[in-house]
């Protein structure tokens, strides 16, 4: 048996030890299993992703895929059959190695800053059920075996952020989380479904055949496999889950909104990348559209929240939107001719879990020394929490992509790949990416410079987080720093064959000018204590700054669609119809049952006599029919 | 002459003694006479055997065995039939099935 076997079974084993026998061990003990063995899964994720990418390369320059591990599952009759089975591929095991190593960050982060808390042995147990399940979708080896997967992530994310589950507001979000990505995993299933059907074949690389037997099927098949995908990667208009799920625990949001859940739709769309090129270019481009709304989107509202997390939240939507349209816009599986997109989009992907985790990690230890998520009660907190501070600047320069930082190569070969497809969403993109440096200072400014809550920080002083917090802000911070330098298109490219990254000289200095910019704007505004030109501009634009701060009552709109359209208009008479018709002949049934057997009780007397007098009449209308007969 | 006995004669009997045991069974109310009226039932039905055995198959036994038959199996259910009403009699005080309610489901 393969080593690579270990890496699901590591934090398998974990959540069940935890789930079983958390509440019998101490804190400190079950805190430490967590940790040790998704420290062992990310050694192992390590030690696969060096024999993976040291390998030799096959006659075409290809990488090739390892299948350790497969088995028939569930035999559907004919050819089609459900198997379970582990797939090793670039994407799957750089995927392997970004989730494991944020998980394995947000274990050691959780340690401090989960100290104490009540139910500390349950969350681990679900971290590591999370961790399981994420792992478990990337190295899945057929589309359904995904989608099991692809709902144990649902499941487990609702676990999480329902973690403080006395919260009404967390229960709600947890609620609003799993049942909006389930709505949207509808239309996976139903995706999958088709191309069940029409394929005849759950594999991600179907027969030549099987594909012209699915022929016009497929593009409906992966367009509602794409449905799924953005019912988890938050994508307009089924974003509204992500926001609110930042009731969870701060280190959760790290781990499901940053590296894992939230790009599962990415991953998806990337590994049915073949299809989509081959057979569906048409959906690929509805992809990139959805990209650019929900990165534009998410982009105006981050710039106006005030609760840190939310502001982290929106921006974590219109990065995965940057992902998607890095897909969308690939026109030919060569990276030279129109493919650059995927790989920039898995670079893109790999950057941010990093650099997004660290944000999101640098916001829990801010949380914890405030204990608060608002704007106004920071400020100034620079003189507090230096280190905090440092690698919270880092991930921001990161993320507005300052060139040295990771997200600037990741950034610019994405919109390279947009101005390769079209002028129009190359520029949109820049833009975005301008308003990315922005929000991202207006929050670092906010938090770290400008307006102090001096009466706040003097009654409570806050104060650097723990060691075991800072170190995995610090790891992640120096990985931010290096793994922008690395040549990502030597292990990943749309064809398998090695590629080597160029900075398009143009392109990079437009959105490096654009950043700075906007980075310079944002210092302008927020950096002082005195805010006169952001206050200025919310008092003259009132209905604008109103409608982003609520997020342009998207909430609102679902909430109008669900109560009065779906609630009023479909179940509402199909609960009429449910009581009023099936459930009250149901009621007629039983109710005639009932009375019959009120008559016929009488019958049941207890007394031979009457018994035998019947059996007698019996016999007799017997004998007489057999005579007439 | 004196007066042949024929077949008909003998089913004349089995049928009065089986119209008796069924008028019995459902008429009367104690057990012991309940029992008295199965017991006839069953004779009516080996005087049958028997007769008919005798006039329309002469050769065979089968009929004779029968009879023998049906006198030891109501020997036998006589018995146990007779041990349930002594005691039912001593568990309840009296024979009669229209007050035994005891055992109703």
């Amino acid at each position: 048996m393969d080593f690579t076997l270990f890496i699901l079974a590591c934090p398998a084993v974990g959540f069940l030890l935890l789930a079983l026998a958390g509440m019998r061990m101490s804190h400190r003990a079950a805190g430490l299993t967590g940790t040790l063995l998704m420290a062992v899964t990310t050694v192992l994720s390590g030690a696969t992703a060096w024999r993976f990418f040291t390998a030799a390369r096959n006659a075409d320059g290809v990488l090739p895929a390892q299948i350790p591990f497969n088995v028939e599952w569930l035999p559907l009759g004919g050819s089609l059959h459900i198997d379970m089975g582990m797939l090793l591929d670039p994407i799957s095991v750089m995927m392997l190695v970004v989730v494991s190593g944020v998980s394995l960050m947000v274990h050691i982060y959780s340690l401090g800053y989960m100290k104490g808390e009540r139910g500390f042995q349950r969350y681990y147990a679900f971290l590591s059920l999370f961790t399981f399940s994420m792992l478990g979708l990337v190295v899945a080896a057929n589309v359904f075996q995904m989608y099991v997967f692809w709902e144990l992530v649902g499941v487990s994310s609702y676990l999480l952020i329902g973690f403080y589950y006395t919260r009404p507001e967390a229960i709600a979000a947890s609620k609003k989380a799993f049942i909006v990505t389930r709505f949207a995993d509808l239309g996976f299933l139903i995706g999958i479904l088709i191309y069940g059907y029409y394929v005849g074949t759950f594999s991600f690389s179907p027969s030549q055949e099987g594909l012209m037997r699915g022929g016009m099927m497929l593009p409906w098949a992966l367009g509602l496999m794409f449905i799924g995908g953005a019912g988890k990667s938050a994508m307009f208009p089924l974003h509204i889950w992500l926001p609110d799920a930042m009731e969870g625990p701060t280190p959760v949001s790290a781990l499901i909104h940053a590296a894992t859940m939230v790009v599962a739709g990415v991953y998806q769309v990337a590994r049915l990348f073949p299809l989509y090129i081959g057979y569906a270019p048409q959906v690929l481009h509805m992809v990139a559209v959805v990209g650019v709304v929900t990165a534009f989107y998410a982009a105006t509202v981050a710039c106006v929240q005030s609760d840190i997390k939310r502001v982290l939240a929106f921006s974590t939507i219109s990065q995965i939107g940057f992902m998607m349209v890095a897909l969308g816009v690939c026109t030919s599986v060569l990276p030279h001719e129109g493919g650059l997109g995927y790989m920039a989009s898995m670079f893109h992907l790999f950057t941010h879990a990093l650099f997004k985790a660290l944000l999101f990690l640098g916001a829990g230890s801010i949380i914890h020394a405030v204990h608060s998520n608002e704007m106004s009660t920071m400020g100034g907190l620079r003189r507090y929490m230096p280190v905090t501070h440092i690698t919270f600047l880092v991930a921001c320069l990161a993320i507005a992509g300052i060139p040295g930082f990771s997200g600037f190569f990741s950034k610019d070969e994405i919109l390279a790949a947009c101005f390769a497809y079209s002028p129009v969403i190359g520029w949109i993109m820049t833009f975005i990416a301008g308003m990315t440096a922005f929000y991202m200072f207006r929050l670092y400014y906010g938090i770290f410079w400008g307006r102090e809550n001096k009466a706040l920080h003097e009654a409570h002083r806050p104060h650097e987080s723990p060691l075991v917090m800072t170190a995995p802000l610090m790891i992640l911070a120096v990985l931010t720093l290096a793994v922008g330098w690395m040549p990502f298109g030597h292990f990943i490219s749309s064809d398998g064959e090695a590629y080597d990254i160029h900075i398009d000289a143009t392109v990079a200095s437009v959105s490096v000018i654009v950043a700075l910019i906007a980075i310079a704007l944002a210092t302008w505004m927020y950096a002082r204590p005195q805010q006169p030109v952001a206050d200025a501009l919310a008092r003259r634009f009132p209905a604008l700054h109103r409608a982003a701060y609520r997020r342009f009552y998207m909430d609102e709109a679902w909430l109008f669609v669900t109560r009065r359209i779906i609630f009023r208009c479909v179940s509402a008479p199909l609960a009429w119809w449910d009581r009023r018709v099936i459930d009250q002949f149901m009621n007629f049934m039983a109710w005639s049952a009932n009375a019959c057997a009120e008559e016929l009780q009488p019958v049941q007397s207890g007394k031979v006599q009457s018994y035998t007098l019947w059996f007698l009449g019996g016999i007799v209308v017997l004998t007489l029919v057999l005579l007439a007969c | 002459m004196e007066p042949e006995v024929h077949v008909i004669h003998y089913l004349i009997i089995g049928i009065v003694m089986m119209a008796c045991g069924i008028y019995g069974f459902f008429t009367r109310k104690n057990l012991l006479a309940l029992l008295i009226s199965v017991e006839l039932m069953l004779n009516a039905v080996n005087i049958n055997f028997a007769v008919f055995c005798r006039y329309l198959f002469p050769d065979a036994l089968e009929g004779h065995f029968f009879s023998l038959f049906g006198i030891a199996i109501a020997a036998a259910e006589t018995a146990v039939a007779i041990a349930i009403i002594i005691n039912v009699y001593r568990n309840i005080g009296h024979v009669q099935t229209d007050d035994i309610t005891d055992l109703k489901g």
